[in-house]
């Protein structure tokens, strides 16, 4: 019956909680359930189908002080939850949202009161069924899920039927239709994947610098004489004249230019790319492509924020140490008739991290 | 006056009285302007001699250990010819100079000098070799500045050591970029003009002084955004966000979980 515990011969009845004195095998691990002490929800007679028996729950908790004390910590938790919800009502209505920095009050005010209104009904709910709720636990057996053999037997009688009175089988005409029917559309979707767009090309081995064009300071847009970049130690990212407002062309052709001082920029470094010690280095990292712009002037190394890599920029930005496999690549730089620096052709090497056919 | 009564409803006496206001309060403002400008340059009232030897005695007694009795420099420390005032104001009134521990790199710490002591030992530096001077408070307000540029020129080229936030970050070999939360606009400016330690030369022939400002109104703009929720995290980003919210949630999941299924101590 309802009283039939199945406890295991290991465990002892536990009446009063406390623990028993010889080890519980299993040891219980925590945050799952405790083992099998438990009484049936279903007695043996009612799974099988007959009516349901009444079970005996103790009525009283043992201890009615204790159970006093947890029966007003759960009305306050359930009171400071209800005074969460108002004041979220509250600061909803109160609370104006039209600047960026009061939306952010606004929001921290709506989520606290709401993390207050769900936490204080959690926890008064755990207290109650803790300290106030008979601590028995209960199985239920499983009623058996298969239908019984009539109903199956049905089905399958009327699923053969149908499929006689449908003709699907006596009628291979439109039989064949349907199925010619529905297989353009099942390559439907295939078609769609053209529209992620069209195949790279040759574009990943170009950028927009060509022969001629001015080199913009990013930002104000100004172009640059060598007089203007003298100091060594200076460093200004640039990007090519016709291109500022164009962020799919600068996210290959974004470069950094870097003045040196007299006999500071060695080889490999190509010197007659260079303009009055004025070298010009591809900003997109060649590991994975981040902008690589943490110059440190007194020890010339150019770093990537992202992983590290770090490039020598006065020995043609070779890697020496890091994930980047190639030396960042370098821009040959000129000057125009009016003495501005400009770029003497497209970078002769791929720009940014490595692709498949790159070789 | 008579001279003037039989010429004044002439058709061309408006337009003389016009102009003759306007040459007055040009030629007044001009001399307004250029003694603002002279007195708020290096120093107040300019560098004079005695500021000049005041700095140099300074100088031979606080810094020419490490950097020579004429600032020559020597192996501990560069020659600081040329170097100007304003990398003086910057490294003396950040604190980093006098030195004190040999290490990576000098970090900020509570300011040694006065401010006057500042621009004396500045003046003496200054006068050793030229050098870009101390900019004056109109150089470096923020006040009308253009933010938006500002913002674009310090993610362009500020950000990668900095932070978009300036809250800082780190470079090769112990070194790092500090974070730019104590930073005056002075200092700002300074560290630009002159690139102290590893950080590059921003000349005014590539960001222009009123760039320059752009920048610092970015940066004392950005710094000073509220954090509703009480913690900048770093100011670092959505990720530290993300990662302080992610653990801490964990935790009060792993405890809950717990807590529902101890085991109910019987009084």
């Amino acid at each position: 019956m309802s009283e039939s515990t199945s406890n295991p011969s290991d465990i002892p009845p536990d009446e009063n909680g406390q623990e028993a004195e010889e080890p519980r095998a299993p040891q219980r691990v925590i945050g799952t359930p405790p083992p099998a002490q438990a009484r049936t929800l279903l007695g043996e007679d009612e799974a099988n189908g007959s009516a349901p028996v009444p079970r005996e729950l103790p009525a009283e908790p043992d201890n009615p002080e204790r159970a006093k004390r947890a029966e007003r910590v759960v009305a306050t938790c359930f009171i400071v939850s209800m005074l969460a919800s108002i004041g979220f009502i509250a600061a909803y209505v109160g609370l104006q949202v039209h600047t960026v920095s009061s939306a952010a009050n606004s929001n921290l005010a709506l989520g606290v009161a709401m993390s207050i209104a769900f936490g204080g009904l959690g926890v008064g709910a755990t207290i109650w069924v803790r300290q106030l709720m008979p601590q028995v636990e209960l199985t239920e057996a499983r009623k058996p899920m298969a239908s019984s053999p009539q109903d199956r037997a049905e089905f399958a009688m009327t699923f053969t039927q149908g499929a006689e009175a449908s003709g699907f089988v006596k009628r291979p005409l439109v039989r064949r239709t349907l199925i010619a029917a529905t297989l353009p559309l099942a390559v439907a979707p295939l078609v769609l994947l053209r529209d992620m767009g069209p195949l790279p090309g040759t574009s990943l081995r170009h950028t927009v610098w060509r022969k001629g064009m001015r080199l913009l300071v990013y930002g104000p847009n100004t172009p640059l004489r060598p007089a203007d970049f003298a100091i060594p130690g200076q460093m200004i990212t640039v990007v090519p004249d016709g291109f500022q407002d164009n962020l799919d062309a600068l996210a290959k052709a974004t470069t950094i230019i870097i003045k040196f001082g007299p006999g500071e920029l060695q080889p490999p470094t190509q010197m007659n790319w260079t303009v009055d010690n004025i070298v010009a280095y591809s900003k997109i990292c060649t590991h994975v492509g981040c902008p690589v712009a943490l110059y440190e002037h007194t020890t010339h190394h150019i770093l990537c924020p992202c992983h590290q890599s770090t490039f020598d920029a006065t020995r043609g930005a070779e890697v020496i140490f890091g994930p980047a496999a190639r030396p960042l690549p370098q821009l040959p730089l000129g000057t125009d008739a009016q003495g501005y620096l400009i770029a003497e052709s497209d970078y002769n090497v791929p720009v940014g991290p490595s692709f498949w056919e790159r070789g | 006056m008579s001279w003037i009564k039989p010429r004044r409803r002439h058709p061309a006496a408006g337009y003389a009285v016009l102009l003759l206001g306007l040459v007055i309060i040009g030629v007044v403002y001009a001399a307004i302007a250029g003694g603002g400008s002279a007195a708020s340059a290096a120093m107040p009232g300019g560098p004079s001699a005695h500021d000049i030897a005041v700095g140099q005695a300074l100088f031979a007694r606080t810094c020419s250990s490490c950097h020579g009795m004429n600032a020559q420099g020597t192996s501990a420390a560069p020659s600081l010819v040329g170097v100007g005032a304003a990398a003086v104001d910057f490294q003396v009134s950040t604190g980093r100079m006098p030195g004190k521990d040999f290490g990576a790199e000098m970090p900020r710490k509570p300011v040694t000098f006065t401010q006057q002591q500042i621009h004396q030992l500045a003046a003496y530096i200054a006068s050793l070799g030229g050098g870009p001077t101390i900019p004056s408070a109109a150089q470096v307000s923020p006040a009308g500045a253009d933010m938006a540029l500002g913002q674009q020129l310090f993610i362009t080229d500020c950000a990668q050591c900095h932070n978009f936030a300036g809250a800082g970050g780190a470079l090769t070999y112990g070194k790092s970029a500090p974070a730019l939360t104590q930073s005056t606009p002075t200092q700002i400016y300074e560290a630009m003009l002159t690139g102290p330690e590893a950080m590059p030369v921003f000349s005014d022939t590539t960001i222009t002084p009123s760039q320059k400002r752009d920048i610092i109104a970015y940066v004392t703009t950005t710094r000073a955004e509220p954090n509703p929720g009480g913690f900048s995290l770093g100011r670092v980003g959505p990720v530290t966000e993300g990662l302080v919210t992610f653990l801490g949630g964990i935790a009060i999941l792993v405890f809950a979980a717990m807590w529902l299924t101890m085991k109910r101590r019987e009084a």
